[in-house]
């Protein structure tokens, strides 16, 4: 568990959730208005879950934002403004009025990826952050948001695959808040818990009250120390509610009443406010204060957007390619290049395995919950149990039969046997390089007579004819054909 | 211990090219990577990444699992930390598994949010080795018609290593097709040295001055055997190849119409909505007055790529079919 927060990050937990919802009252007001152009997506009952987590992270590290974490943004020192100019599509905003919404990134100093309107796919663009983070040696942390609905695509599974391959240093939010714009969860997932998911990834997780922002900080604290510790990726669960429909448009009549008042009984700036009196980290005075604070800030942005200019028309035009010496792209070293070149990256490669792959004894389903998948440990309690049991019949099976052989007691297997020469075949197929049944010594040249030729003219029936399909098929006497020069050439 | 060594000099294959300007520039830069499936131990599916793991080690020769969408998506956040990942998708018909985050989320970050993504996605492409529908396509239009993208198609081992080199140091993302039938047919000598060939310009192939013959990738070949059977006819074609199919070399393109007069396009790609049609039209608009007959366009058929090989032969162009159709132009 993670250090206990100070009073000031009690205090700026509180700030940054109310920024948040008194910014989205706001740019619900400009909507009336007609001052936001396109669609306005509330956060209401989720603010702890972007903030709590966005806290919980160093400056160095790298967030992707959902259309839903406005706060977390605000967090990594997105000033209000930006988020006002985006929505009205001025050219003041970040993406000068090219995108709306929360649809803007900064590489360079509060490291935000900006996401797509594709849900998903920030999950393997994180990996490859979080990836890249550990090549240059920054120890950074690559974090992002997944909705309920966007746990469903083929890029959530590809993303999480991959970083649970590469053990990257990724940690992911899935946001269950209960509905993907009309469809209730139970309809789209048929787990009691998504998080259940991260043991078929073989990662850790952790399912956290998503409106509680204190443990929804410490919960993506611990997780962010795992990942910078090397320990693989981690999924946390949190589970909230979104308090308003998909976007403005939407009245969400499809949600039970009851559903709403429940929640609204557990809104998260009431509880955490609650939170803070009763455990006396703040007085009246104190919130008074930073509330005042608030608006008069948020004053300031919004009349800066407001008084803002839109783009001008011909700015369409500018910035599809980066060809105009617009950046300079260099990566931040924290470690000796030297490390990953030639001759210190040089290694003699084959894979390691841990077994033969023979089927061993299956555990059961309790088991491998309870060990958190490829032996990851989990933190998800609810997840263990959830998955119950398999049907008794599969239980009672007797295990299949085991060859007994004295292969199988190897644990480790080094492939390939032979030493490998890179860049080259090897000194074995020289001979065969050279000799006239290597098709690749066949002249397909135009006229045969030049080397530097150019046609495609050679028929199929040549190629099937070579030697090396010759050789195969009438020498019978080179059984090992498997370290034949032969095969090595025969590559498409 | 594994250690660089550069293949003697001499005629090489475009497999062999293609792996040079890799290691090369992996060993130029060191933030230069390469992700794909089965590219490290195994070498790739067509071995054109064959050494690298030996040479570079597991942090710069990423083997993923078989995700083509994690493999771009990774690739685009390396290259948000500035890192310059070259991916191979094993054939390039699979990088419709991944369109979404090649169209969607690579190609609009540097216009959307100033984000540019040098990162390059190459992969074997192409017909006549009797492949099948989902191992020989040519899905190049997909992507000429995404802003943002960059679209390498070459036709030759020097061509190709020039190129790829460029790709990899250029900021935008760049799809770079090798048509698999010139992987190991036809064998070039490299220029010295460390030599790039620009992207976004043709080469003419053969000049002439009766008619234009523009192509690219295989077709640069089959166009080339056409002009040297018209010539025996007393027709002189000039071959332009084209390389870069995004940006177009328009300049080359149309001073050789407004010399010959005459224009065919030749290409591999399917008929509907291939590139001879906005060349077509680039020619109409700004050329139209020095064309002395129509525009005609010797394409693959509007039906998938078939397997078997006289399905295939009759599904794609061959040298007959250029020559016949320069004849009836030349007629004008």
């Amino acid at each position: 568990m993670s250090q206990p927060l100070k009073r000031e990050q009690h205090l700026d937990l509180y700030y940054y959730m109310q920024l948040n919802r008194r910014l989205e009252e706001r740019m619900v007001r400009l909507f009336r208005q007609n001052k936001i152009v396109g669609g306005l997506y509330s956060s209401l009952g989720q603010e702890a879950v972007s903030v709590g987590t966005c806290f919980a992270l160093e400056k160095r590290d790298w967030i992707a934002p959902m259309i839903r974490n406005i706060g977390a943004l605000l967090v990594k020192g997105v000033p209000p403004r930006d988020i006002f100019t985006q929505h009205m599509a001025k050219y003041t905003s970040p993406t000068k009025g090219k995108d709306g919404t929360s649809h803007f990134g900064d590489l360079k100093v509060r490291h935000i990826v900006s996401p797509i309107s594709m849900l998903g796919d920030l999950i393997p663009v994180m990996t490859g952050v979080a990836m890249a983070g550990r090549y240059l040696g920054q120890n950074i942390v690559a974090l992002t948001w997944i909705g309920d609905g966007g746990s469903s695509t083929g890029a959530f599974h590809e993303g999480l695959g991959l970083a649970a391959a590469q053990k990257a240093p990724f940690v992911l939010i899935v946001e269950n808040n209960q509905w993907a714009y009309s469809t209730p969860v139970s309809r789209q997932v048929p787990v009691k818990n998504l998080a259940d998911r991260a043991v078929a990834y073989g990662i850790a997780s952790t399912i956290v009250d998503g409106n509680d922002v204190v443990a929804v900080y410490h919960a993506t604290k611990d997780a962010v120390t795992e990942c910078r510790a090397g320990r693989g990726p981690h999924l946390i669960e949190v589970k909230t509610m979104r308090m308003r429909g998909h976007a403005q448009h939407d009245p969400a009549e499809y949600v039970p009443k009851e559903m709403f008042e429940y929640w609204k009984t557990r809104d998260p700036i009431a509880l955490y406010e609650k939170y803070l009196t009763e455990n006396k980290i703040w007085d009246e005075s104190t919130k008074a204060e930073i509330d005042a604070r608030i608006e008069r800030e948020l004053d300031v942005e919004q009349k800066f957007a407001e008084d803002s200019p839109m783009p001008p028309p011909e700015f369409a035009e500018v910035g599809v390619y980066c060809d105009s010496g617009c950046h300079t792209i260099e990566a931040d070293w924290k470690r000796a290049k030297a490390e990953v070149m030639p001759p210190r990256s040089s290694f003699d490669p084959g894979w390691k395995m841990q077994d033969l792959g023979a089927l061993g004894e299956i555990p059961t389903a309790k088991e491998v919950a309870a060990e958190g998948g490829n032996g990851v440990r989990s933190n998800s309690a609810q997840a263990r149990s959830t998955l119950g049991l398999p049907p008794q019949s599969f239980v009672n099976a007797p295990p299949p039969q085991r060859q007994p052989s004295p292969v199988a007691a190897q644990t480790e297997v080094t492939e390939p046997a032979e030493p490998r020469i890179p860049f080259g075949r090897g000194p074995k197929d020289k001979a065969f390089r050279e000799s006239p049944d290597n098709p690749q010594n066949k002249s397909y040249g135009r006229s045969g007579a030049q080397g530097k030729t150019f046609r495609k003219g050679a028929p199929e029936k040549t190629f099937n004819k070579s030697g090396q399909n010759k050789s195969f098929s009438k020498n019978p006497a080179d059984k090992n054909f498997s370290k034949g020069p032969q095969d090595k050439s025969g590559r498409r | 211990m594994a250690t660089t060594a550069i293949p003697k000099p001499g005629a090489i294959t475009m497999v062999e090219a293609i792996r040079q300007a890799m290691i090369e520039e992996m060993e130029r830069d060191a933030s230069v990577v390469a992700i794909g499936e089965d590219i490290g131990v195994y070498g790739g599916a067509f071995k054109v990444t064959d050494g690298l793991l030996a040479t570079f080690g597991r942090e710069r020769v990423i083997e993923t699992p078989i995700a083509e969408t994690a493999i771009i998506g990774a690739a685009c956040g390396m290259s948000f930390l500035g890192l310059r990942p070259v991916c191979e998708m094993q054939f390039i018909d699979f990088i419709a598994c991944c369109f979404n985050q090649v169209t969607n989320f690579v190609a609009k970050s540097h216009y959307l949010w100033d984000a540019p993504v040098p990162i390059v996605i190459r992969g074997p492409s192409g017909g006549g080795v009797h492949g099948g529908p989902f191992h020989s396509a040519n899905p190049e239009m997909y992507f000429v018609h995404t802003p943002g993208l960059k679209v390498i198609y070459p036709s030759t081992p020097s061509d190709a290593k020039g190129l790829l080199k460029s790709a990899i140091r250029d900021n935008n993302p760049v799809l770079f097709f090798e048509h698999k039938y010139l992987y190991r047919r036809l064998k070039e000598e490299m220029p010295e040295g460390d030599y790039t060939v620009p992207i976004g310009k043709a080469a003419v192939r053969r000049p002439g001055k009766d008619l234009t013959i523009i192509s690219y990738a295989a077709m640069a070949h089959t166009a080339v055997e056409a002009a040297e059977e018209l010539a025996k006819e007393g027709i002189d074609a000039e071959v332009i190849d084209l390389r870069t199919l995004l940006p177009l070399d328009k300049e080359t393109i149309l001073a050789s119409v407004k010399k010959t007069n005459k224009l065919l396009i030749v290409h591999e790609d399917t008929r509907t909505g291939g590139i001879a049609g906005e060349i077509a039209a680039v020619v109409c608009e700004n050329a139209f007055e020095d064309l002395d007959g129509p525009i005609e366009r010797v394409t693959a058929l509007d039906t998938p790529v078939p397997y078997s090989p006289p399905l295939e032969e009759h599904f794609l162009p061959n040298t007959a079919k250029v020559v016949a159709a320069a004849r009836k132009l030349a007629k004008y």
